[in-house]
């Protein structure tokens, strides 16, 4: 990876770009990954409200599970979820498993 | 160049108001602090009677002084604040962002001593703690210097790219009237064009200022931050030679009295100890030594090769600091950096540290006699802490 020198950058390190940090992916760290078991999921939202980064993506629509209909669903976005465990460690049903990232 | 001239008897915090006033600043942050107040109640006392169109916010710390004059001249307007001794320690933490983010602030320093004990008297003791921040700094020698150097900071400031501190005595210099000969504002005006800055905060041009860098971005940065200190020597000699051109008066980076054929030298910084180590030249010059004096005004970018000039003829030479850089190899910040100037050019001769004018110690003539003597009959490579009673 090459990257900009010095006398390349605008001065005071400023961004001059608005809105760029939207291509700054920023879970790399993560270790142990949230996955959702949708079986066990009741939609009460709880991971929705607690997940600090706000990476629990509420999906609008007709979904048919274990003969139950809900108008939500619940997912995940991988590119900034940090891997935490706080919606594990909330959720109510234990539908949220924390597996470890492929090495 | 200017048709009439306007001279007036004014205390160096008057001149450096006037000054600001003659550079129609947009918006003055100010706090109270000894001795730099006089200079920030003249300007708002400018501000109410409409002869100076700035905004005056009231501040409820230096800190939050110099945070305000950043937002300000982040947003492109022209800025001043000024403050001394604890006033500048409290907003040190934002000398770094100010010059690290490239405004161009331009703040009055009329120096004072740092507690403990609490001092409200004068030394350069605060000065030399924001010597590393990145900083044009300045150091005045007269009020008309104050003057002429805060409209020449304004112009290189907004060159540079960098934020500029011009000290100067606090009371000896703050609070001594002088005559000063005021220039006409429209041609200070003139003088002091707004340029295009790179970058300001403008909604119609949303850009992000002061955010967070990596490990991958961080030096970068910095480095082009001390490019930019060291090429902003060829400013600061510019300006001062288009203002000479201008008005009249121009300074140097490095003023030199009587050194044309002087054997030995005084070093120093700051109206006080310039003028006693004059009058103590032509004293020593009476009784048939040949002394000069050499006077530090700009002290970052420090003129290193204009400094060893000047001392290239002497055979041996002092360097007079008003501030105390505990525990380092000697203790006076100037002769540090001239001690380091040397050092890379190969140069080497004995050169004294003598540390007065601490808390405003009065340096008698005498005193500053003595050290001439002290260089010819015993030449050497120490510190000496001189007026103070051990």
């Amino acid at each position: 990876m090459s990257l900009p020198k010095a006398s390349e950058l605008p001065i005071g390190a400023v961004i001059p770009e608005p809105g760029s940090t939207r291509r700054n992916k920023t879970a790399g760290w993560r270790t142990l990954k949230p996955v959702i078991h949708d079986d066990r999921c009741v939609r009460c939202q709880l991971c929705w409200l607690y997940c600090p980064e706000g990476t629990i993506v509420e999906i609008k629509g007709v979904f048919k599970v274990n003969g139950r209909t809900y108008d939500t669903k619940y997912e995940i976005n991988y590119d900034y979820c940090k891997g935490c465990g706080i919606c594990a460690n909330e959720c109510p049903t234990k539908a949220i498993e924390m597996v470890p990232e492929a090495p | 160049m200017q048709k009439t001239k306007l001279v007036e008897a004014l205390t160096g915090n008057y001149a450096a108001a006037y000054a600001v006033k003659a550079s129609d600043v947009d918006v003055i942050a100010v706090y109270p602090i000894t001795p730099q107040t006089t200079i920030v109640e003249k300007l708002s006392e400018f501000v109410a009677n409409g002869e100076l169109n700035a905004e005056l916010i009231h501040v409820e710390s230096e800190h939050s002084a110099l945070s305000a004059v950043v937002g300000a001249s982040a947003a492109g307007a022209r800025v001043f604040t000024a403050t001394s001794s604890q006033g500048l320690e409290l907003a040190h933490e934002i000398l770094h962002i100010a010059s690290a983010m490239r405004l161009p602030i331009v703040m009055a320093v009329p120096t004072r001593a740092l507690s403990a004990p609490i001092s409200i008297h004068n030394d350069y003791g605060d000065v030399m703690n924001a010597r590393d921040t990145g900083w044009i700094i300045y150091i005045a020698a007269s009020a008309q210097e104050v003057y002429d150097t805060i409209i020449q900071a304004y112009r290189v400031a907004e060159t540079a790219n960098l934020p500029a501190m011009v000290a100067y005595d606090g009371f000896l210099m703050s609070h001594t009237v002088e005559p000063v000969e005021l220039n006409d504002e429209e041609e200070v005006r003139k003088f002091l064009p707004r340029p295009l800055r790179p970058y300001t905060l403008n909604p119609k041009r949303p850009v992000t200022m002061g955010p967070l860098a990596s490990p991958d971005w961080y030096y970068e940065f910095k480095y082009q931050q001390a490019t930019a200190l060291r090429e902003a020597y060829k400013v600061v000699k510019e300006v001062d030679a288009l203002y000479g051109e201008k008005f009249g008066r121009s300074y140097g980076v490095v003023e030199t009295y009587r050194m044309e054929d002087a054997d030995y030298a005084i070093v120093t910084y700051g109206g006080a100890a310039y003028g006693n180590a004059k009058a103590a030249a032509d004293m020593a010059r009476e009784r048939g030594i040949a002394a000069g004096v050499v006077r530090i005004r700009l002290y970052r970018p420090f003129p290193s090769m204009d400094v060893l000039r000047a001392l290239e003829g002497v055979k041996a030479f002092a360097v007079l600091d008003r501030a105390i850089m505990f525990g380092s190899p000697a203790e006076g910040p100037l002769y540090k950096d001239i001690a380091t100037a040397m050092f890379m050019h190969g140069v080497d001769k004995p050169a004294v540290n003598i540390i007065h004018g601490i808390g405003q110690r009065t340096m008698y003539v005498e005193d500053m006699y003595k050290i001439y003597t002290m260089l010819k009959e015993r030449p050497s490579k120490e510190v000496v802490f001189m007026g103070v009673r051990v």
